[in-house]
């Protein structure tokens, strides 16, 4: 059973970070989604200063604005001070992440929280960690349930906003002419990825987040170069990370979210080795 | 009283956390300048996060926690992810940034899953590993100190020593090619400095934060000069700067991690100087945009007093505020403020019944519309742009034209009498 729970648990977070990191890496925004999946951390240590335990609305809240926040100092200081992008990016992700762990620091103590977590989380715990209620019920484990609804919104945000993502991504210029709001789309999205993050930290941690968010979606553009495909093979290769990660922890006896993602590696490894091998074929050497 | 003890450097651990800070801070800001130069400034994240796998590989061949060891093993790995980033991005559709994330979090992930392996195998020399996750500059002791000493020693003489190439490589790869230089192996060279960089800090700082320490005072260096030796002075002593500081931070307040105040310092130096650097600063730069509005919104109040004087005859006709709106729709309250700050720098003159030109102004306003019409006539003679396309163009570049330019429109163009729409180019006479 606790096998059940870890795997849904990975393909839980899988599935809505490989979604939306089809359109972070063709919007050639990847180190974005890293960098927020970083910054978030102070909005999380407020959050949870502020409320006082780990309950899930406020800290979905504090990251989530954290998120937006990132984005727009990132905008900020490439529009404004013309900074290049990445050096914008690197600034304000480092500075945020800094700001969070010295918050951890004050708060010692008064907060039950540390980097470790926030990094690798341990998804280990998923089915322990329980959701009782005041009646005393059990419910299951906690994170399904956050998880669950992360998915949710994220797959209904996907559904609702299908053709203005996907106009905004390919051709920005017709997608303003058809008077869709570029940056309000722009900015929905990253909120959408800092939620996404935020939901999952707790259980995976945020390098697996980052993993789950680029090495998948990639993987998938090198196979097709059709957009609603990659979506899917996305959503396939999530599920073979979740499963094939978590045999593979149980058998090294290590981090599953570790595992993950050198299941996720390997997986691109082998398609790039492939298609390598395919075009050497193709000019015919 | 504790100032003294943390100047003096009595204590030797203070003095091991002061001087290793510093001088890991200085030696990866000077790396960074370039890496920040080639526009590859997020390397430096993948190389942080990619040496995890080589520390534990180290560690689990050797069984011992030797500093050399593990630098060797971090070396290699760190140096391998570079590699791969080229490879993935030169050999695939993949872009260069989603590479950068791949190959992090990959690598980050088997080092992880590595950590963990070793951490449950029960030997009790592991302890202290995961100090290159997040960093502990407060355990930096003697033996590290040596090595991370001869390492930035190595780096600042590398960098010396090759600075005119790693320069041109900077700024111009295909020039550098072009005059045959070997390009290939100074890229090596700095991916090299790159790593060495990364690995000098990482145990200090940590995996995440080891980015900053090769992006940030480079950035803030970059918005003071454009001389590239400046710059990377600059970044070295800010980057020292802030060593010192976060090491003090962490003497007065224990509790504090050293690493990320480091980062917060040095952080907060490049905030104050995107903001506040001469040039290149947010807040000149908007200054200097604001004084060209108010000169343009000055400039065309004046140029329209000569239009109206020109339909009547007579140029020192007083207008009301009505007339001008009337002709030209500006805002009106920047109007009003154009109009007293004219007057103010005498230009115009207010009267009973309402503003009039002075001598200056109608001599300023007669140039203003000279140059306009004289682009207008350029335009349409040497571009070949038709007659009603000229006008947009003209009313910005009126404002731009120096006395030295609009000498040689002149006589470029034989002072023609009337522009492209029958207009009278005004001369001084």
């Amino acid at each position: 059973m606790d096998a059940f729970w870890i795997i849904l648990a990975g393909l839980l977070v899988a599935i809505p970070c490989g979604l939306l990191g089809c359109y972070l890496i063709l919007r050639n925004m990847a180190m974005v989604g890293d960098a927020i999946s970083h910054a978030v951390l102070p909005g999380i240590v407020i959050a949870f200063f502020v409320s006082g335990s780990r309950e899930p609305v406020s800290m979905l809240l504090g990251a989530g604005i954290l998120g937006i926040i990132t984005t727009f100092i990132i905008e900020f200081f490439h529009a404004k001070a013309r900074l290049q992008t990445d050096a914008a990016i690197g600034v304000t992700f480092t500075w945020l992440f800094a700001l969070g762990v010295i918050l951890i620091s004050v708060f010692a103590g008064k907060v039950d929280l540390d980097q470790d977590c926030v990094l690798y989380g341990e998804i280990a715990y998923v089915p322990i960690d329980l959701w009782i209620t005041s009646s005393g019920k059990i419910m299951g484990p906690r994170v399904i349930y956050i998880m669950g609804v992360v998915f949710l919104v994220v797959l209904s945000f996907i559904l609702v906003g299908y053709k203005e993502l996907f106009l905004t991504t390919f051709d920005p210029a017709f997608a303003a002419a058809s008077g869709i709001y570029i940056s309000v789309w722009h900015y929905l999205l990253m909120g959408a990825v800092s939620f996404t993050t935020v939901g999952a930290f707790e259980s995976v941690g945020a390098i697996l987040v980052v993993a789950f968010l680029i090495v998948p979606p990639a993987t998938a553009y090198l196979l097709t170069d059709n957009f609603k495909k990659m979506m899917i093979i996305t959503a396939i290769l999530g599920f073979m990370v979740s499963f094939g990660g978590y045999y593979l922890a149980v058998w090294l006896d290590g981090s599953i979210a570790g595992a993950m993602t050198v299941v996720a590696g390997l997986l691109f490894g082998i398609v790039f080795v492939r298609q390598l091998a395919g075009r050497r074929m193709s000019y015919g050497l | 009283m504790n100032i003294v003890d943390f100047i003096s450097l009595s204590d030797p651990n203070v003095r091991f956390v002061v001087i290793g800070s510093m001088l890991l801070a200085a030696s990866s800001a000077i790396v960074g300048c370039f890496t920040l130069l080639k526009k590859k400034a997020l390397v430096g994240d993948a190389v942080a996060h990619s040496v995890l796998p080589g520390v534990c590989l180290a560690f689990l061949l050797s069984g011992v926690k030797n500093p050399v060891f593990l630098i060797i093993g971090a070396f290699i790995t760190g140096w391998l992810s570079l590699v791969l980033i080229d490879f993935i991005t030169a050999r695939s559709k993949i872009k260069e940034d989603t590479a950068i994330g791949l190959i992090l979090s990959v690598f980050f992930g088997i080092g992880i899953l590595m950590l963990t392996v070793i951490q449950k195998s029960g030997n009790a020399a592991q302890s202290g590993l995961d100090h290159f996750l997040f960093g502990q500059a407060a355990s930096l002791v003697g033996m590290d100190l040596i090595v991370f000493s001869a390492i930035s020693l190595i780096l600042i003489i590398a960098v010396v020593i090759c600075y005119k190439e790693l320069a041109i490589i900077a700024f111009d790869e295909g020039f550098a090619q072009s005059i045959g230089f070997p390009v290939r192996a100074l890229e090596l060279l700095l991916t090299t400095l790159t790593v060495l960089a990364v690995v000098t800090g990482i145990q200090a700082i940590g995996v995440v934060l080891m980015a900053a320490m090769l992006i940030t005072p480079a950035a803030a260096a970059r918005f003071w000069t454009s001389n590239l030796k400046v710059m990377i002075l600059l970044a070295a002593a800010l980057g020292a700067l802030s060593g010192l500081i976060g090491a003090y931070i962490s003497y007065l307040a224990p509790a504090m991690p050293t690493g990320p105040w480091i980062v917060m310092v040095i952080s907060l130096i490049a905030i104050l100087s995107f903001f506040l650097a001469p040039q290149k600063g947010i807040l000149v730069r908007w200054f200097k945009q604001k004084n060209f509005q108010t000169q343009m919104l000055e400039e065309n109040i004046l140029k329209l007093f000569y239009q109206l004087g020109e339909i009547n005859g007579n140029f020192y006709t007083p207008r009301t505020v009505e007339q001008i709106m009337e002709r030209r729709p500006f805002q009106d309250f920047r109007l009003r403020k154009g109009l007293i700050k004219l007057k103010r720098q005498g230009y115009l003159e207010s009267t009973s019944q309402g503003w009039a030109y002075t001598q200056a102004g109608k001599t300023k306003g007669q140039r203003i519309t000279k140059l306009h019409r004289l682009w207008e006539l350029y335009l349409t003679e040497y571009l070949r742009i038709a007659p009603d396309h000229v006008h947009e163009d003209a009313e910005t570049i009126e404002h731009i034209i120096t006395p030295e330019l609009e000498k040689r429109l002149e006589e470029k163009l034989e002072y023609p009498r009337l522009d492209p729409h029958q207009s009278e180019i005004p001369y001084h006479k």
